[in-house]
């Protein structure tokens, strides 16, 4: 059952989620992250990291945000690798509080 | 000098080769300086919990072996496996031949109840029989009366989620895993038909995760059973599920809703899922109540339980017993209700909390001081909390902590293991490289394959040095 990366990474890339997972399975491009589901292993450690609840199981995926499994299985393998905590994209703290986090 | 540096590298002992381990190479190795890692560990097989602790039905979350293997193979890196530290190698060599010396080495032991009866046959802790059922040589020769219809298992996390799974199976579930053979054999022929997971706190406390507590609704001849009256919940517990931090308890209670109104099948086995008890005495069948005192001799025959309330606003409730008990007839008990770490002669401990006491990931000394070259991460730091990815943010920020004290650790050159006596050839224990390693886990994977299982994990040390060394054909 794969783990998907939703929309409300998007111009926040906390990226908290890379430092907790087991199997380096986050790629990234500059706005969002997305997860290669060939490599998750499903542990969920990722899910509770995120200050924007970015990450779903697909078990818990409003219907809404059903279109970013397809994104994240088409984006996530071409792009590269990311493993360590960057910094924030600049305004990602006032998304955030749009987001109402 | 500084140590960090090609022509002066920061030499780096990490004990234990579990996640926290590997994870705390992976960033020593990633650190940009020139860093030289040795992984003692203390059995020939590395990989720690993820090896012996994972459960067999579980072979996604073992995937991160792949990521410690590339990580093995990096030239800095190097296993010395079959070598206890405490034992063969003292830590003050190793302090002596190395910048720094990071333990890694997990909550090996188990919280006790500190009931009566507790040590009686048939009462047993969960990492004996996850030991067991993983194949780990030290608990091989355990033996779990099988024959008993019913379980009952103590406490609530996801280990417990695992012994309450192997023993609902069925063996045609199990036989394609990597469980070992001598587990899978007693499984075969075992007459287990209740299984008794037992919480202290209520449905919304518990700490299973979503996905493990599904599976137990997932079963082939295993139905779970669920008191409707324990999902009734206080208004502290209500509370708690509406909070943003209760998103788990909330999907918990929905699956456990799920278990309490569909239609019982007509299962071998079940599960029942009971809260808010807690257990007060196990007796023995010759009726002399259990523990210390004279009597004795008989096995595990009744636990007595104790019905809890809880107290306390949302986020702190506590269980507070009623004074109300109960006896459940069980020839079986495990307990399940935490881990703590062993201590190792050199390195202050902690024996309430079961880990080596730091601050940031550095040991400190009674005096709460920071001792120069000693780092700890993972559960023999923080506890045993959190699950394998959990790990790797909390090695990182000890590798952080390392790295930043460099100007303060020994400047001189360091000769790394190389430099223990005791560890040369034809000394010492036989040391298991990575290389060794990889034969032994060859022939695991080959005496697997003729029965379709992924490995057939050796079970004894002896058998696994057996295979190095062998003259050449």
């Amino acid at each position: 059952m794969p783990t998907i990366v939703t929309g409300n990474c998007e111009r926040c890339r906390f990226t908290d989620c890379v430092t907790v997972c087991p199997v380096a399975c986050f790629h990234s491009d500059d706005q969002m992250l997305y997860i290669d589901n060939n490599v998750c292993i499903d542990c969920g450690a990722c899910i509770p990291t995120c200050p924007v609840q970015a990450i779903y199981e697909e078990a818990d995926l409003p219907n809404e945000l059903r279109v970013w499994i397809a994104i994240n299985a088409e984006r996530a393998p071409n792009l590269p690798s990311i493993t360590e905590k960057e910094e924030p994209l600049p305004g990602a703290e006032a998304r955030k509080a749009d987001l109402g986090f | 000098m500084t140590a960090g540096s090609e022509q002066h590298p920061l030499w780096v002992a990490i004990v234990g080769s579990g996640p926290s381990g590997f994870y705390a190479a992976e960033g020593l190795l990633k650190s940009g300086r020139t860093v030289r890692v040795d992984m003692f560990e203390r059995l020939p097989a590395p990989f720690g919990l993820v090896r012996h602790g994972v459960a067999p039905d579980h072979p996604k979350l073992k995937e991160p072996i792949r990521v410690y293997d590339r990580i093995a193979r990096v030239d800095e890196f190097r296993l010395l496996g079959n070598v206890t530290v405490g034992r063969d190698v003292s830590v003050e060599e190793l302090r002596a031949a190395y910048h720094a010396v990071l333990f890694c080495c997990g909550a090996e032991t188990d919280r006790r109840l500190g009931i009566p009866g507790e040590d009686l046959p048939g009462s047993h802790t969960a990492t004996e029989f996850v030991g067991w059922y993983n194949a780990h040589p030290d608990y091989r020769d355990r033996e779990f009366d099988l024959s008993q219809e019913v379980a009952v298992i103590i406490g609530q996390g996801n280990v417990a989620i695992d012994v309450c799974r192997i023993l609902a199976k069925t063996v045609d579930e199990l036989k394609h895993t990597d469980i070992a053979a001598h587990a899978l054999e007693c499984l075969a022929a075992s007459r287990i038909r209740e299984i008794h997971l037992i919480g202290r706190r209520g449905p919304a406390q518990a700490k299973f995760t979503t996905k493990e507590f599904r599976e137990i609704g997932e079963l082939a001849d295993c139905d779970p059973v669920v008191d409707p009256a324990d999902l009734e919940l206080n208004p502290e517990s209500l509370a708690e599920l509406e909070d943003r931090a209760g998103s788990v308890a909330k999907k918990n209670l929905e699956v456990l809703k799920g278990f309490a109104s569909r239609p019982a099948r007509p299962t071998h086995r079940r599960v029942f899922l009971r809260f808010l008890l807690s257990p007060v005495e196990l007796r023995d069948d010759a009726g002399s109540g259990g523990g210390g005192g004279a009597g004795g001799g008989g096995q595990l025959s009744q636990v007595v339980l104790e019905r809890n309330r809880l107290e306390g606003g949302p986020f702190r409730q506590t269980a507070r017993a009623t004074g109300e008990r109960l006896t459940l007839e069980c020839g079986l008990l495990f307990r399940s209700i935490g881990y703590k770490g062993v201590a190792i002669p050199g390195v202050p401990f902690d024996p309430r909390q079961g880990v080596f006491p730091s601050r940031d990931g550095r040991i400190v000394d009674e005096a709460g001081a920071a001792i120069p070259g000693l780092y700890a991460a993972g559960w023999i730091k923080r506890g045993p909390t959190g699950i394998i990815g959990t790990n790797r943010a909390d090695s990182l920020a000890t590798v952080n902590s390392l790295l930043a004290d460099r100007p303060i650790l020994d400047t001189g050159p360091k000769p790394g293991a190389e430099g223990v006596a005791g560890l040369g050839p034809g000394q010492g224990p036989r040391v298991v490289s990575y290389a060794d390693w990889l034969v032994i886990d060859g022939a695991e994977v080959q005496r697997g394959a003729s029965k379709g299982k992924p490995r057939e994990k050796f079970t004894r040390v002896a058998e696994m040095l057996r295979l190095l060394d062998r003259p050449l054909p």
